[in-house]
Parts: C-alpha cells; structure tokens; sequence
C-alpha cells in the first residue's frame, strides 16, 4: 500500500506507463481509502461503479502514447459541478434530489483527458463560507490532525481534505473569495484559481458570477499545471469565457525568476497575522532575494476596503443567482395552496442560515433606495482594488503574500458571528475582486504542526510565472 | 443606515423567504452587524471612480442565429418535484 501512499498525477501515470501498476488497482487503493476515512466526510455522494467502470476500460485501451494528461487520475469532483446522471447537491438541502442531465464544461473537460471520478466532496452550501461549517450534509474534519477536530477550510473543504487525506489524487475547486487557497492553506496541500474566464462557468452552479472561478486542489505545483491543462477552455457557453490563448503551463519550468520582481504588500501586515506566518512571509522574500529575484515593498492602498466591498458584491449576485430554486421546476418543495407561500417555505426550509443571510443582504443592498450607497459604492472600490493591482504590477511581476491570517481552527470556533468567519478570507478577496490568478503552496507548519500557505498573485494570464514562484516555494522544503 | 424588524420583514418578502417572528431580531441584528462593518467603504472617495460590473473586458461573441435543440422535454421534467402532462405543475394562481 505504501507504494500508493504519495502517488502524484505525475508518478500515477509514469507508474501506468512503466506497468508498476494498473488503472484499476489504483481507483480501488482510493476507494477503499475513502470507506476507511468516511468519518472525515469528504464526500456527499460516492461514485465507485463509475469509478472502476472507467478505471477498466482505461486499462484496456491503454496507450504508451496517450497525451491524455489526466489519464486514469482518479480525483474528486467538487460537488457544486453538475455532472450528468449523477446527483449534485451544491452542498444545500434545495438541490438534495437534482440529478444533472448535462456535464459541466470543466468536469467534460477533465473526464476527455482520462480523470477519473471517485465521487462528488463536499463543500460550504453554495460554496459560501469558509470552514466547511455551513454543509447541509454535515461538516468535513481536517485530515492534517484528525484528533483535533479541525475545519478544513472552506469551501473547497471536501475536495482540500480528500486530497490532504490521500482519499484521491487531486480535486477540482471553486474559487469566488478563497474557497480554494483558504482550504489549501488549512490542509497543507496547493491551491490555484486562474484568471477569471480560463475555466468555463458552465454547469458549475453559480454564486457570484462574475467572481466564480474553477481551479485545482492538488499535493503539488507540478500537479496543478497539468491538471489546469485538462481544466481549461474557451466555451461559448460561458458568456465570460476567454478567448486568450491557452499556454502550456507545464512549461512553466522554463521561467527565469531572476528576470522576474516581486512585491510584497505592505497592506496585507494586517492586525491579527499570526506571528509565524508572518516571519515565514519575509523568510521567502529573503529566499527569493538569494535566488537573485529583485524584491520590492509595493502599496495596494484599498486593501482594507475588499472585503467589505466583496461582501456586499458577492451576496447581491448570489441573491439573483438562487432566486431560480423556486419549488417548481426542480429541487426541494415545500407544498402549499398559493405560489407565494410555496416559493417562500421552499426557500425558507431549503437553505441554510448563512445562504439566507446572504440573500436577505444581496436583497437589501440592491433595493430600491440602498442600491446606489451600497452596490454602486462597492462597485467603485473594486475598480480601485482593480486599479492598485495594476499600478503594483508596473512596478513587479508577481506579487507575495500569506494565504490566510492563521491556521485552521476547530469545528465549532468562529460560528456565532459571522463577521469573524468572513474575515477568513481577507487575504484571498482582493485577487478575486480583480479577477487576478493566485495560488495558495504549504510554506510550513506553526508550532502545533497546523499548515499555512503563501500566495502568489500574477497579471492576468500568467499563470506560468505563478506556478514557477510557487514551486521555488515548494522546493525549499520548508 | 440601520434596519429595523419592519425592513427585514420586507427584504424577507423580497427575497421570498418565509421568516418566523422569533428569528426576526436574529436576522436584524446580524445584518446590522454586516451593514455596520461594510459602511466603512464610505469613506472612500470614489466621486472620479466608474462602477467595475465585471473584470471581463473580452467583446462578447455572437453565435449563429440558428435553431439548437440541446434539451429533451422529459430530460428537464425529470426533476420537477410535480409535473403533469409535459407540464410543471403548481398551486393555482387563476380563480
């Protein structure tokens, strides 16, 4: 077994090629892994037959030749990417009993490079929140201290640990504030959220438009690049899709990072930085100044204002995006004589509290009177969060951070206020409010052996230059 | 700009939500709280400042104005909670 233990995409199929092992033995090794770790509960709903079924006929067609790059990688499928025949719940009670009729561009996109599906993780309802708390079908334990009863990180808290926990090889993650380079940090594993528009938005079930952004969860940067290959693509049926030109990440190796600057925000010394991540941060700065990379201080001066700012942006697309579960047309229904009164206790017995709170603020803050103090206002200051990244990137190319103020804490901490929980992601907001590509690589453990990440934030469509820092990352072992 | 029972009773309606009176001053106060914290964003002048809707700035592709069938009838009824006929059923609405 312990053949298995490490497997990466990368040495699961150099082990196929080199017939150390077959397709077949491998999607059972996390099969079983799964049934042994269920109390973790990475996954809402599990996929062995399609799994094996796939495993098999990867096995029989076998070709030394194959450019698939995903051939025969079982992973887990974030359970908010509709896949056809097979349940997807978005983590809500609303959507319990909906079984897709159509694929999600992404997931397509994977299963034509070979992946494999082990099941559908679990995820923050609506992928809103950031610990994994707010799942209708229960919290996910973080796999790095099981005895400490940790959250994983959210929303990606299913996909995170389920890699973390060897209960896959990678996973797909969604990413609209963090909720992929939060929970990458929490497990000790990588996290990457392209440029918006690389991954297509179709079938992954929407929560903030034009924030929403697929991306991967995986043990290493080598991982992400090749699986964000199989992941990306323009879609015409993705209105923002985009038509930029795919690179090949993998040849991310080939940059120089002596040609490259990077710029370390001043504004993200935030109060109530953990003390260790925050020495681990100008650590790797130094690290890359050895390296020969030219590091410079930069200001990103609204800083403060992006979280605020996404928290009323995101609940007021999410807002619009849910008014579609209605009770009628699929999903969860609560009968009664009169429409009004069915679509109310339908939606009021279907979500969650923290969904609700979202849609009663996106509600409020869009009406009629507040639209303009409050939508309009947060509107302008994620121009002007757009803007300090721009003027910043005038003067670096890549831009170093921490992922998250501290390490994960316990299942139950943080759950009285929401304030608090949101407060998770200021680190990870200001990149999606710009749209901007940015990964979460391990960069140690604190005391208590907990992981934490460094992100690194690049131009649009470079993602190249954000997997080659990040590997220099990875490389120090640190 | 603080919120009162009344207003979360509308916002409510708005967002068809059915609320019961007990999670009322819940609700109030949590979104007091949330209204309270984002009303540090005005402090910022953004009087020169265009509203950003969305980071996208590639032009929007027409397709073809042609006629594509991707969607079967019995596929889409197929989660319908209740459906009758090829049709989705609901309360009536017409005395």
């Amino acid at each position: 077994m312990s053949l298995y233990e490490g497997l990466t995409i990368k040495s699961a199929i150099d082990g196929y090629k080199d017939k150390k092992f077959s397709c077949e033995e491998i999607t059972k090794y996390y099969l079983d892994n799964i049934t042994k770790q269920k109390q973790l509960n990475c996954f809402i709903t599990e996929t062995p037959e399609i799994a094996i079924k796939v495993a098999k006929s990867i096995d029989q067609n076998f070709s030394y030749s194959s450019s698939r790059c995903m051939e025969g990688v079982p992973i887990a499928m974030k359970d908010l990417f509709c896949t056809k025949g097979v349940r997807t719940t978005a983590g809500s009670k609303i959507l319990e009993n909906f079984s897709p009729f159509y694929e999600s561009t992404v997931s397509k996109n994977l299963w034509n490079e070979g992946a494999i599906m082990l099941g559908k993780s679990n995820l923050d309802e609506f992928a809103m929140g950031s610990a994994n708390t707010t799942s209708f079908y229960g919290n996910v334990i973080n796999p790095v201290k099981i005895d400490k009863n940790l959250v994983p990180g959210g929303s990606s808290g299913g996909s995170a640990a389920a890699v973390a926990g060897n209960l896959c090889i990678a996973a797909t993650g969604s990413d609209t504030g963090g909720s992929i380079r939060q929970p990458a940090s929490f497990c000790g594993i990588v996290g990457m959220k392209p440029t918006y528009g690389r991954c297509s938005r179709f079938g992954m079930i929407a929560f903030a438009s034009s924030l929403d952004q697929a991306g991967t969860l995986t043990k290493n940067v080598q991982d992400s690049s090749i699986m964000l290959q199989a992941m990306c693509s323009y879609d015409p049926q993705d209105s923002t899709s985009s038509k930029n030109s795919i690179p090949n990440f993998s040849t991310f190796t080939d940059i120089d990072l002596k040609k490259k600057k990077i710029g370390i925000p001043l504004e993200y010394q935030i109060d109530g930085l953990n003390p260790v991540i925050k020495k681990r941060w100008e650590e790797v700065a130094e690290y890359f100044k050895k390296k020969g990379t030219e590091v410079i201080e930069v200001s990103l001066p609204h800083t403060k204002y992006a979280l605020p700012a996404y928290y009323i942006i995101a609940p007021a697309e999410a807002s619009a995006n849910l008014a579609r579960y209605d009770g009628i047309r699929y999903g969860y229904r609560e009968n009664s004589d009169s429409l009004d009164e069915l679509y109310e206790k339908t939606r009021a017995k279907g979500f969650g509290p923290e969904v609700k709170r979202r849609i009663m603020i996106g509600t409020y803050v869009l009406s009629a009177g507040y639209y303009d103090a409050y939508y309009i206002k947060a509107l302008k200051i994620r121009q002007l969060i757009y803007n300090d990244f721009e003027e910043a990137f005038k003067k670096c190319d890549l831009i170093l951070t921490p992922t998250t103020p501290n390490v994960a804490f316990a299942i139950g901490e943080k759950q009285n206020d929401p304030l608090e929980m949101y407060l998770n992601d200021v680190l990870t907001v200001p990149a999606s409010l710009a749209g901007l590509p940015a990964i979460s690589v391990p960069a140690g453990l604190n005391q208590d052996g907990l992981p934490f990440g460094l992100q690194i934030i690049s131009k649009p469509f470079d993602e190249k230059s954000v997997f080659k820092a990040a590997k220099f990352i990875e490389d120090l072992h640190l | 700009m603080s919120i009162d029972n009344s207003t979360v009773k509308k916002i409510a309606k708005l967002s068809k939500l059915a609320i019961d009176s007990s999670s009322e001053d819940i609700m109030r106060d949590e979104l007091n709280n949330i209204l309270e914290w984002v009303d540090t964003l005005q402090q910022v002048n953004t009087d020169q400042t265009e509203p950003m809707l969305s980071v996208f700035n590639e032009s929007m592709t027409f397709r073809e104005d042609k006629v594509k069938i991707n969607n079967d009838q019995n596929d889409i009824l197929s989660n319908a909670p209740e459906e009758n006929s090829g049709f989705f059923v609901v309360p009536k609405v017409i005395e």
